[in-house]
């Protein structure tokens, strides 16, 4: 067991854990925050992503204890435009991918603005949001519902 | 209706309603399965065997329990007794759903690579997942059947089920076939599948004596209560199963597969609270996915289009542990007026996990040539469909309770922009891109099924419906709220929706597109119903909340079916009948025409589809929003199974080689365009508000149509699918 301080929504939760247990589970199990979801604990689906000091990660593929004063931002502590515009868009059915589009989402944004490149962009810039941009680098959130074309206007109103 | 009460409100059914779990759903609020907290909560593992079939001759778990943190190790040694479950019967549907016949960890045998031999149970999900990685057995093995290509020479003859028959014939189709001026004749396969619902199968599961809490992502909350009762001997009414959210289903989760059952069995021999999120590797390895399919099909047809024979055969395989066979040649019976038709389904059974439904069973994989045919004919595919565009349902004559497929053609071919295609195959490019257009018809028969509801409308002005049904990201709830508001004449915010819990009225399953005309029927039966008592309480002009205050009753309630044992079975007894009736009388079916653009990549041949167009008929739709969403969901599924989707089975051991989302690739955000869907919104007027089911339909001919685009794009036909590069190289 280690004992580890994990900063989340503006929190400080002391825990003693395994130091094999994820950020994830940490999460989830450890400090009942489950609006985290695991789809696949293995990087692949994005259901898991939050936010790290703003950027986002998968939290399953990271490990509690390497999160120590790291500031965690989960669907539960989020108060963001995107939030509505998913609604309003419907950019989810069954709701079970949508917290990991959401902080996908949100990171995205400020990657996109801090010009980091992508695929779809030779050039980094900080310019418009077109859809082919919002799709190749939302790629990491799988939505099995489909609900990627809902998804993809949320996002765009919001980058307006 | 009566005159007395006045529709003050806008109606609501067909506007894009927000859903009313939204919010819940966005801010991390809505709490699925495996999310419920419980004091003393235990977490479960599970072990899985390592052959196809065998007996374990010995299983240690020393190692495993002497993790800190262990409970127990449940095996066949140890395990609470399971009572086996029951065989189909008609009159109880959730005889339907027992996922396999196995008595999970109540034997030694071992029937298919997955088969659950233990489960761990622990103080923290860590240990458990720790300790099952210890548990060491060993079996003896036994010869099995695990290869459905060399073993689909042996298949069978495929026996029908209460809603489709298995095989299906008129006039003699291989002696027209062998005349016929025109003809082409196609062998087609299709590989085995898997849901991927992103919320992995879960369940939390809690016992009190005898009594019973579930909570299970299910798509059938009243099968499982029913199961559960039967398999652990106690008495059903004990047994509460709770679902008020599912992160996905498409088929999935409509069976109770052995995660559900141990975790249940593990909180018996624990007497604690137990959770079980299957891992993405058990849920490959314990719940069913769709069959493979090999399918022929043979059109002759005359110099004019005009279809003589239809020929379409297929192989699909079972479970010897269960599954019900694929209605693979389905459509073919409802889809062209061919003088001849014969279809065949035969069936292999191998030593593998029983099959399951996955969205639009048999109608999604399904695949009618004609595309091949136009081309033979040099004709357009749309026209030679709409000249074979029957009048009544080909195979026996009877008529359509609605059919509007011309009209979707030409709502779609128009929006689509099909005039602008050049047919060549090749001839049409962007930069280095070979593009295509492709086009397929969608089909999936309409149902209804008993729902038992409670109306109850308060002075307040606020309504409540009650009904069981499940919600997995359908918007139910959101439909079911329109659609009482505006029988009601109230606004829709003022209605509250309860589902998802099996103490509420008894709903059917979420499947086979069904759910919503089901619990739609009776919701406005309830509603009709409350209206009458209202209008003797109040005076014309009242609204409803001012009729009862008049009165100076709190609150009134109604309910439509009864939901005491007796009650559900005559209910069920006259619905069996009501459907079979209707079988006879109708064909009821939601169509349309999906139309989609790819691009090719010459030297790659990588795919990318680039636009879509559906337009389908479905009755009248309820939410534009959430109906819109589920056809598009259907699409997008159609586009994976078309270009990527495969369940990779190796074929000397019957083990699934990739279990996970890395290997089994799903669609993501990259592949898929805009999807423009547009319905011709005209009732059905067979169906509860003219509405038909859209969860399925959306799926069935998008991936034919991608096979015709690419088709039209390169010259290739590729019959195999999914359509992945190497096959276009
Ligand atoms: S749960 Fe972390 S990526 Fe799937
Ligand atoms: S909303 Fe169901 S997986 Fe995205």
């Amino acid at each position: 067991m280690v004992e580890v301080r994990l900063r989340v929504n503006g929190t400080d939760e002391p825990l003693d854990i395994q130091p094999q247990v994820s950020l994830l589970d940490a999460l989830r199990e450890y400090l009942g925050l489950t609006g985290t979801k695991k789809g696949c604990d293995q990087g692949a689906c994005g259901a898991c992503t939050v936010l790290a000091d703003g950027e986002r990660i998968n939290s399953c593929l990271a490990l509690a204890v390497q999160y120590e004063g790291r500031e965690i931002t989960t669907i539960e502590g989020l108060d963001h435009p995107l939030q509505g515009a998913f609604v309003r868009h419907d950019g989810f059915q069954c709701g079970y991918c949508t917290s990991g589009q959401i902080c996908s989402a949100v990171g995205m944004l400020a990657e996109h603005k801090d010009g980091m490149p992508s695929a779809v962009t030779k050039q980094a810039s900080g310019g418009e949001l077109s859809a082919a941009e919002i799709r190749e680098r939302m790629s990491g959130n799988l939505c099995r519902c489909g609900a990627y074309n809902g998804i993809v206007g949320a996002i765009q109103e919001v980058a307006r | 209706m009566t005159q007395t009460l006045p529709r003050t409100h806008e109606p609501s059914v067909g506007k894009p309603v927000d859903r009313v779990d939204g919010t819940a759903k966005t801010t991390g609020a809505a709490r699925f399965a495996a999310e419920y907290p419980y004091p003393g909560l235990a977490h479960a593992a599970l072990v899985h065997a390592t052959v196809s079939r065998g007996r374990i001759t010995a299983i240690d778990t020393t190692e495993a329990a002497a993790i800190p943190g262990v409970i127990t190790v449940l095996t066949h040694h140890n395990a609470p007794a399971l009572k086996p479950p029951r065989r189909f019967n008609p009159l109880d549907l959730s005889t339907m759903a027992s996922g396999t016949s196995v008595s999970y960890l109540n034997t030694d045998e071992v029937h298919w690579d997955g088969q659950p031999v233990a489960v761990v149970v622990a103080e923290t999900l860590t240990a458990a997942r720790e300790a099952a990685a210890l548990v060491e057995v060993s079996y003896t093995t036994f010869a099995s059947t695990v290869d459905f290509k060399a073993e689909e020479p042996n298949a069978e003859p495929q026996k029908g089920n209460l809603l489709m028959s298995g095989s299906a014939k008129k006039g003699d189709a291989e002696a027209a076939l062998a005349k016929a001026p025109v003809r082409i004749e196609a062998r087609f396969t299709t590989p085995p599948h898997h849901h991927n619902a992103i919320e992995p199968h879960a369940t939390t599961a809690m016992w009190d004596g005898d009594r019973l809490t579930v909570h299970d992502g299910t798509q059938s909350i009243d099968w499982l209560r029913s199961h559960l009762a039967l398999r652990f001997d106690v008495p059903v009414e004990g047994v509460r199963v709770l679902a008020p959210f599912v992160g996905g289903g498409f088929g999935g989760k409509a069976n109770i597969w052995p995660g559900t059952i141990l975790t249940v069995m593990a909180a018996r021999a624990t007497g604690r609270p137990v959770r079980l999120l299957l891992t993405r590797e058990d849920v490959y390895r314990t719940v069913g996915g769709r069959t493979p399919s090999t399918q022929r099909v043979a059109l002759g047809a005359r110099t004019d289009g005009t279809l003589t024979a239809l020929v379409h055969t297929s192989v699909t395989r079972t479970g010897r542990v269960g599954g019900n066979p694929e209605q693979v040649t389905s459509q073919s019976k409802h889809l062209y007026d061919a003088e001849n038709i014969l279809v065949r389904q035969n069936v292999v059974e191998l030593d593998l996990i029983s099959n399951t439904a996955m969205r639009a069973p048999g109608d999604s994989i399904g695949t009618a040539s004609i595309d091949e045919l136009a081309y033979e004919l040099g004709m357009d595919p749309i026209e030679l469909r709409m000249r074979n565009e029957p009048e009544r349902n080909p195979i026996d004559g009877r008529r359509f309770a609605n059919r509007k497929l011309r009209e979707a053609y030409r709502l779609g071919a128009e929006r689509f922009g099909w005039a602008d295609r050049t047919p060549e195959p090749g001839s049409m490019r962007d930069g280095r891109w070979l593009v295509g257009m492709g086009v397929a018809t969608a089909f999936h028969p309409a149902w209804q099924f008993l729902a038992n509801v409670t109306v109850r409308l308060s002075v307040d002005g606020s309504v409540l419906v009650r009904c069981g049904f499940q919600e997995m990201g359908m918007g139910g709830a959101t439909a079911q709220a329109q659609i009482a508001a505006d029988a009601l004449g109230v606004p829709v915010e003022s209605v509250r929706v309860e589902y998802g819990d099996s103490s509420l009225p008894l709903s059917p399953a979420a499947g086979g597109s069904m759910q919503t005309a089901s619990v739609a029927s009776s919701v406005l039966t309830a509603c009709e119903k409350l209206r009458r008592k209202l209008a003797r309480l109040g005076r014309p002009g009242d609204d409803p909340a001012a009729a009862l205050a008049r009165a100076g009753v709190p609150s009134l309630e109604v309910s439509v079916g009864s939901d005491t044992r007796i009650g559900r079975l005559t209910g069920q007894v006259r619905f069996l009948s009501k459907l079979i009736r209707d079988q006879r009388r109708w064909m009821k079916a939601a169509s349309g025409a999906q139309f989609c653009e790819v691009r090719v990549d010459p030297d790659t041949g990588e795919t990318r589809v680039s636009r879509w167009t559906a337009a389908f008929d479905v009755g009248r739709v309820i939410n534009a929003k959430t109906a819109v969403s589920q056809l598009r969901g259907g699409i997008v599924m159609g586009i994976g199974m078309a270009l990527s989707e495969e369940t990779l089975v190796d074929p000397r051991t019957g083990r699934i080689m990739n279990p996970g989302l890395g290997e089994y690739h799903v669609p993501v955000h990259a592949d898929v365009p805009p999807i423009d869907v547009a319905y011709l919104d005209e009732p059905d007027p067979t169906m509860p508000l003219g509405l038909i089911g859209v969860g399925e339909v959306g799926i069935t001919g998008a991936a034919a149509a991608i096979a015709n685009a690419i088709h039209h794009a390169t010259g290739r036909r590729i019959r195999e699918l999914p359509i992945t590069l190497d096959k276009l190289l």
